[in-house]
């Protein structure tokens, strides 16, 4: 018996991938832009003179980087239940997605954190800019910018682990697609439509980002170069 | 429904736990062998080779591993090649981790110095021995803490086998869970399991990471 696949059977549903892949794309969004600002300040907590603030964020990020994303979904989403809060699954993969990539997050800007010469760190102070003027200027900035390779595939991985969210029926891509398989029973053929999609997502996110990164930073420094 | 977590429940999660392990050493042999020969392949002399790797890894890391999960499992049963859960876990996770590997493991290659190429080439050792003798030895040293510390993805990537009916870790705590439903304890305790195998792998992977920083044979270029 040969293998007859039908492409067009399934592709004839493109408007419900559409909608998966808009969907996913925003989830990876938020999830970025606020994973971004939680592991930044994750980061900054590690360097707290606060012996428990710096502890509390090392828990935060070994937790999380040494469990699985799929158990911390579970654990959201039925930890909110638990405690009687109702979210629709979009805002509890958000919010999943978010603890996850702060922690991956944090570690990134450290390593960028720690790459920053102290004597830079000391001319600063020497030219009495306010703590607040150093963690802008001196720390963050040029961090972001060593790290910023290293910060976007982490992003686009990010994207890519949202198919898990898939698991709490949030109806990202890979949840369309489990839909539509189960009634076209195409599943081979919807499998690989979305395989291609999320390529496809992935190359465009690379895309944007070296975009922006050439709009933001046009010195292109690396981890390690001397400023 | 009802009852309370008792001696056979965590026996049960410890059968699963066991499989984790199972499916990790699995994920790891199959994608160590293949993901040496990608990393061979990206920095082979023959362009078209170099070529048909760097596209089967950007293939697998453009795909989310739950995706070529579904596919291996339910893509191939729809196409008449039914595979059991351990089976397109284990092809799916070993297609997977050799892309990442071989990746890994091709930035490791090339991060031996030049000179090392140079001095190979110019005691006219053939492109077998010269890689053999002297560039993967020290590729080898370079590769070990990123290796180790791939180990945890792989660990916590299992959890998707969960998802094809294989009865893993997290599969056994959502059979649990079925019984007792208490959802948020079990997959607590599913969680810090995880965390027990992950972190002490983690915390050697860093020791390595800073043990090479410091080492006597500074392998970054003078």
């Amino acid at each position: 018996m040969g293998i007859e696949l039908d492409f067009p059977a399934v592709l004839e549903r493109w408007p419900s991938f559409l909608d998966g892949a808009i969907l996913t794309l925003e989830l990876a969004f938020f999830a970025t832009v606020l994973g971004a600002a939680l592991g930044t300040l994750a980061a900054v907590g590690r360097r707290s003179h606060s012996s428990l603030i710096a502890r509390a964020c090392k828990v935060y990020v070994e937790a999380i980087r040494n469990t699985p994303l799929l158990v911390q979904i579970f654990l959201v989403y039925f930890g909110l239940a638990s405690i009687g809060l109702k979210f629709s699954a979009f805002t509890v993969a958000v919010a999943a997605l978010t603890i996850n990539v702060g922690a991956y997050t944090a570690e990134i800007m450290r390593a960028g954190f720690d790459a920053i010469p102290g004597g830079q760190l000391e001319a600063a102070e020497g030219l009495a800019l306010s703590r607040l003027q150093i963690y802008w200027h001196i720390i963050l900035l040029p961090a972001v910018e060593r790290v910023y390779p290293a910060l976007t595939s982490q992003f686009v991985l990010l994207m890519l682990a949202s198919s898990v969210c898939s698991q709490i029926s949030a109806e990202e891509l890979t949840a369309v697609a489990n839909y539509i398989q189960s009634d076209t029973y195409r599943a081979f053929e919807t499998y690989i439509i979305i395989a291609v999609l999320y390529i496809f997502l992935s190359l465009v996110m690379r895309a944007g980002f070296w975009g922006l990164g050439f709009v933001l930073f046009p010195r292109r420094r690396r981890l390690g170069t001397p400023l | 429904m009802g009852g309370h977590l008792n001696i056979n429940h965590l026996l049960f999660l410890g059968h699963g736990a066991l499989w984790t392990i199972g499916l990790s050493l699995i994920a790891l042999g199959g994608g160590g062998v293949a993901g040496f020969v990608i990393a061979l392949a990206r920095v082979s002399s023959l362009k078209s080779v170099r070529l048909l790797s760097a596209i089967y890894v950007q293939l697998i890391q453009g795909t989310p591993l739950l995706v070529i999960l579904f596919l291996g499992y339910f893509g191939l049963a729809a196409v008449g090649f039914q595979l059991s859960p351990l089976a397109a876990a284990g092809a799916s996770l070993t297609l997977y981790v050799a892309a990442y590997l071989g990746e890994i493991w091709r930035g490791c290659i090339e991060s031996v110095p030049k000179p090392q190429w140079e001095a190979a080439e110019g005691l006219a050792l053939s492109r077998t021995q010269r890689m053999m003798k002297v560039i993967l030895p020290q590729a080898i040293r370079i590769a070990t803490p990123p290796t180790v510390g791939f180990m945890v993805q792989i660990i916590k990537n299992t959890s998707l086998a969960s998802v094809v009916g294989f009865v893993e870790l997290m599969r056994s705590g959502q059979i649990v869970n079925n019984s007792l439903f208490e959802p948020f304890a079990i997959y607590a305790i599913i969680a810090v399991v995880y965390f027990a195998m992950c972190y002490p792998i983690s915390l050697y992977s860093q020791r390595l990471e800073r043990r090479m920083g410091r080492g006597k044979f500074n392998l970054a270029p003078a």
